[in-house]
């Protein structure tokens, strides 16, 4: 039998927490929301306590925050229409940089995995790359006017310079930079979702994208590229990413987030019902057709709305958890 | 900035009796939970945006389109907009969420949307009025806070 056990609940936010980040090494966390303030959590002997308040950043909510891959960095996304950049250079954490550009809500932010780039994405339904070309200089390399609506989230490539997106206009897009003109272009448009696609996530290979949706669904994509065995068609491209499943008659209501550990390969999700799912996928399954089987439940796992699950990047098998409620949730995952 | 309104002339219907208040409803041991009518209570004397009329004098909401569910604590309004290209149409969607939001226990999830076939862009606004992160950067827009304020003013 799978469980998931809560460890500990963490109060303090005030309103709706939106988002919560694991630091690369999986000792530490930042969660945001609605008070406009970033808090960071660590572990003091077997509890998880408060650290740090990083306050007046933002004016207005906070949407998402993410640490770069080296984890001296921290950007926050806000409404407010800026990006800001935290660090401890000086010892303790200060915003040394702010992103302005995007005409409103801010609404994801995203380091790539080399940490020289920086993706957000909002309301204005683009997308901006940002590089880092200098101590706190962000210079814009590439402004993406692709979607038609809304910008939800941005996620990078887990080895590469390729960035995904996903919308409000039911797609995911995903873009590269030209080796040959330097210009950023979109190389995928991934339609299938009925509504708003909410939230994705990479597998640890970046062969597969993981996607959920107000649809309920969430679905998985596969890359093929132009010498694929399986005889998939790719016209005049390097590769293209096909949905191989749809997971539907699980989620209730909208799905706002999912998170793939790159150690387990299980799959959980934050859903609108309250309810905490994992998902594995089925031992053999075709790698072209694969199934997943729903193996976890959590009924209630808060009192409203759950906005985002992260697992813990050690491969730990603990996951964190936030919602419209105010909590962060700390779980630990086991299977016997 | 004086804009005239969509519609200029709309049918004004007679606005409903109040509750009553039963004997059992006043007893505290009795467990009385949330009915149709007290949602619809919440929300028939919001302003319209454009007439000093309430939304039940336009017949925008109604008692038959108000449903819940206290098991699985569901809450679900359908309005009508006066006329079918009704441009309020997402101010007023957006007043009778806030109100529901602000007044209704925490637990519900509350639905509002567009009585099915009475407006051009219904799943439109549907999609906006359902998506809650729209909704919530809204309400940190001080100026459409303060008419959505106005609107609720008298619920």
């Amino acid at each position: 039998m799978a469980k998931l056990e809560l460890l500990q609940t963490l109060t303090g936010h005030k309103g709706i927490v939106w988002n919560v980040s694991w630091h690369p090494l999986g000792k530490m966390f930042a969660s945001c929301g609605e008070d406009k303030i970033i808090k960071l959590w660590s572990k003091e002997g077997e509890h998880w306590v408060m650290k740090t308040v990083l306050v007046d950043g933002h004016q207005r909510t906070i949407r998402e925050v993410s640490w770069s891959p080296c984890g001296n960095f921290l950007a926050s996304a806000s409404f407010d229409g800026t990006t800001a950049i935290w660090d401890k250079k000086s010892g303790q954490f200060e915003c040394n940089a702010t992103l302005e550009g995007h005409e409103n809500e801010v609404k994801s932010v995203a380091w790539s995995p080399s940490g020289q780039l920086l993706a957000t994405c909002g309301r204005d339904k683009s997308v901006w790359v940002w590089e880092v070309a200098g101590d706190d200089e962000y210079v814009c390399e590439a402004v993406l006017n692709i979607h038609n609506q809304d910008v939800k989230k941005v996620a990078w490539h887990p080895s590469s310079d390729i960035l995904a997106s996903a919308s409000y206009d039911n797609t995911v897009k995903m873009y590269k930079e030209d080796q040959l003109d330097n210009d950023w272009a979109c190389i995928a448009t991934l339609q299938s979702h009925e509504s708003t696609v909410w939230s994705l996530v990479f597998d640890k290979t970046g062969k597969r994208l993981a996607t959920c949706s107000d649809d309920k669904t969430i679905k998985i994509w596969q890359e093929y590229n132009a010498d694929n065995q399986e005889g998939v068609i790719v016209a005049n491209k390097d590769s293209i990413w096909k949905c191989v499943c749809t997971l539907s008659g699980y989620h209730t209501r909208c799905v706002y987030d999912i998170t793939w550990c790159h150690t387990t390969g299980l799959i959980a999700t934050a859903c609108g019902d309250d309810i905490i799912r994992v998902f594995k996928e089925v031992d053999n399954s075709d790698p072209n057709a694969p199934s997943f089987d729903l193996i976890c439940t959590k009924p209630n796992a808060h009192s409203q709305d759950v906005n985002c699950v992260q697992w813990n990047p050690s491969g730990n098998q603990e996951l964190i958890s936030c919602s419209d409620d105010g909590e962060i949730k700390v779980w630990k995952f086991t299977e016997d | 900035m004086t804009k005239t309104a969509d519609n200029v002339n709309p049918h004004v219907y007679e606005k409903g009796s109040e509750r009553e208040i039963t004997a059992t409803e006043r007893d505290e041991d009795v467990l009385d939970e949330i009915d149709e009518r007290e949602v619809f209570d919440l929300i028939r004397n919001i302003n319209d945006p454009e007439h000093p009329l309430t939304l039940e004098e336009l017949h925008v909401v109604e008692e038959q389109n108000v449903f819940i569910d206290n098991k699985d604590n569901l809450v679900r309004v359908y309005f009508t907009p006066t006329i079918p290209h009704c441009s309020m149409a997402t101010l007023i969607g957006l007043s009778i969420r806030v109100q529901l939001l602000r007044a209704l226990p925490s637990r519900f999830k509350v639905t509002v949307e567009v009585s099915e076939g009475t407006h051009v862009s219904e799943h439109a606004v549907n999609k906006q009025l359902a998506d809650k992160e729209r909704v919530a950067a809204a309400l940190e827009n001080n100026n459409l806070v303060q008419i959505i304020n106005q609107c609720v003013a008298n619920s």
